[in-house]
């Protein structure tokens, strides 16, 4: 057997329509990760960074050109197939943490495993286990409202990896962070990392992307590779 | 397959459980949209077990006043008037028929010694009629064929004719004068019984006197009105039809002499009236119900709406679009039920309310449950649909935008 591709992009173009103009968001995107790494991907708003984000976390599929992730080739999946993948080899940290108010942190952090289909038991032994490695144990009945910015961030930093995925997908995760919560927010992510857990972080925010071993720039629907200045 | 089976199963779970979630988070606005529901299922199950406990009322009085009797009123031809003794020894004969009981009018007018009163009702009738009432005198003796052959003047009394004349006497063996003529009085009966159809209109008599004695005061030897008691296995219908064979010959096959009114007859009238009151009620309610599931409908759409980033979220966390709608769908199935359980409960309550007042008796009606737990059941998922699958179709990447 073929050795199994783990994150590759080839030519991806994105088109798509906004009040009925034609919009090229993505141009001959090319990419391709190993597993274990840690990748920013730096550019301004209206870049095609969120476009992107999209298409590598399974919520969208693109025009043109093809994606590969874990051996499947994402643009022949349905929706129903799409979302199988998004909760089995995706997990999301969005820039406001998204977490369902009704719910405490242990049920938010068990979400994914419900549509993963584990039983009750075994899903809050999975969610206790990962807000006990984002340091939040003694917070598990707290609703979101009764947490910190911080603390917020941590609980979606948890649900994102208690379903192990392949690839952790963080959006502007410090975005509503002052800078010190943002930098322990960046050591969690640089530590995981560590972990041996493959990391994109979408931002455009330099010094975000600085702590990734590896930046692409996305400038005008187009990326190339590049570092950050002043990092070594 | 195990596995998806147990997968579902989890879903299924916690959907139940967020669905519950959400209802209790917005209690103030649950309730009232399951106000409308609640109303109609009420009214539902109101209407249907008060209806159901008066006609049960209507038919157990119907049956009471017996089932398997015709009553004929005679109004006969120029050449006949009435039925003498020997035709109704005819119908009486017939097949399907047990026996005849004639019923004889008199002028009301009774006295004791010096007690007179007007007004009493007088019925003639027959040995055969004591005989298929036979608990009926609680003190002397019935009336016989002895008495209806020799036209004697005796009669049993009711209570009411004791309380008036015999207050502290022992009645039987007295002489009471009915239309001026003196009757020995041989029995007294408590309660009057199987009088037909008749007995609808025209009440209980006062004092029962051989029928024979009362067409002589009558000056005539004609009956005009009669029950017929059909045998036990005897069809309704064909019995109808033997006697009217046989009353067409006796009046010479002349038309409009004679009417049977059987109570089967009376019985399936009202239970058609009932049966069309119950669909005319149940089809107002069930407007109530429309409107109700309209309510559930426009709060559903509301709450998919406020919710867009949840379901963008659950979407992108792996909610396939089934599992979405089956959530929202199971939130309006729910809210819809309660609805209905609360309206079911209050619903008896109200019915029980009525009977009482009413004086008929309360009937649990099983089916009506049903239909008003399974009618809202079925409101909850009709108007739950679009909503939950406007949820389910929402583009994940647009409803994580929405923020």
């Amino acid at each position: 057997m073929a050795e199994e591709v783990f994150f590759e992009m080839r030519d991806i173009d994105k088109d798509y329509y906004l009040a009925g103009e034609s919009v090229h968001a993505l141009k001959k995107v090319s990419l391709r990760m190993e597993e274990g790494e840690y990748l920013s991907v730096l550019g301004p708003s209206g870049s095609g960074k969120t476009t992107l984000m999209n298409i590598i976390g399974c919520l969208d599929i693109p025009t043109a050109g093809s994606y590969m992730l874990r051996g499947r080739s994402v643009g022949e999946l349905d929706e129903q197939e799409l979302a199988e993948l998004r909760n089995r080899e995706i997990g999301f940290v969005f820039q406001n943490s998204q977490l369902l108010p009704r719910l405490n942190a242990l049920k938010n952090v068990e979400l994914p495993l419900i549509y993963a289909g584990i039983g009750p038991r075994e899903r809050r032994r999975r969610a206790e286990a990962m807000l006990e490695r984002v340091g939040l144990a003694d917070r598990m009945d707290h609703l979101p409202t009764q947490l910190s910015g911080g603390q917020q961030q941590r609980v979606a930093i948890a649900r994102a990896l208690v379903g192990n995925p392949s690839i952790l997908l963080a959006d502007e995760p410090t975005g509503a962070l002052d800078q010190k919560t943002g930098a322990q927010i960046m050591a969690l992510f640089q530590e995981l990392n560590e972990e041996k857990r493959t990391v994109i972080m979408i931002t455009h925010d330099m010094n975000i992307a600085a702590h990734a071993r590896r930046v692409v720039h996305i400038i005008d629907g187009m990326i190339s590779e590049g570092t950050v200045a002043g990092h070594a | 397959m195990l596995k998806r089976m147990r997968s579902f199963l989890v879903m299924v779970r916690e959907s139940v459980s967020m669905a519950l979630d959400n209802i209790r988070g917005n209690k103030i606005r649950s309730f009232l949209t399951l106000l409308g529901i609640m109303i109609g299922v009420m009214a539902v199950i109101a209407l249907i077990s008060t209806v159901s406990g008066v006609s049960g009322s209507i038919a157990a009085t119907f049956s009471d006043m017996g089932v398997g009797t015709m009553t004929v009123t005679v109004t006969g031809s120029d050449l006949k008037t009435g039925m003498m003794p020997e035709d109704l020894a005819v119908i009486s004969a017939l097949d399907t028929v047990d026996g005849v009981v004639p019923t004889v009018s008199l002028n009301g007018r009774v006295s004791y010694g010096k007690n007179v009163q007007t007004g009493k009702s007088v019925s003639g009738k027959n040995a055969y009629y004591f005989q298929l009432n036979e608990d009926m005198i609680v003190q002397g003796r019935a009336l016989n064929f002895i008495d209806d052959n020799n036209h004697s003047y005796v009669c049993v009394i009711s209570q009411d004719i004791v309380d008036t004349f015999f207050f502290g006497i022992n009645p039987v063996g007295e002489t009471l004068y009915v239309s001026g003529l003196p009757f020995t009085v041989v029995g007294r009966y408590e309660e009057y019984s199987g009088g037909g159809i008749a007995a609808i209109f025209t009440g209980s008599p006062d004092i029962l006197i051989p029928y024979t004695t009362g067409l002589k005061i009558n000056n005539t030897n004609e009956v005009n009105s009669f029950t017929v008691y059909l045998k036990e296995d005897a069809d309704s219908a064909a019995a109808e039809t033997e006697i009217s064979d046989a009353m067409d010959a006796l009046f010479d096959f002349e038309e409009d002499c004679y009417t049977i009114a059987s109570m089967e007859t009376i019985e399936e009238t009202m239970n058609t009236m009932m049966g069309m009151m119950s669909t005319l009620l149940a089809g107002i309610a069930s407007i109530a119900l429309l409107v109700g599931g309209i309510g559930i409908m426009n709060m559903m759409l509301t709450t998919v709406t406020e919710r867009t980033t949840e379901i963008g979220l659950k979407k992108a966390l792996g909610a396939i679009p089934w599992q979405i709608q089956f959530q929202f769908l199971l939130e309006s199935f729910l809210l819809s039920v309660f609805g209905g359980i609360l309206g079911v409960l209050l619903g008896l309550t109200l019915s029980y309310t009525l009977c009482n007042v009413l004086g008929t008796t309360f009937v649990l009606n099983g089916g009506a449950i049903a239909l008003g737990v399974g009618f809202s059941a079925a409101v909850g998922i009709i108007f739950g649909w679009a909503p939950a699958r406007k949820a389910s179709r929402l583009n994940p990447i647009d409803a994580l935008r929405a923020v």
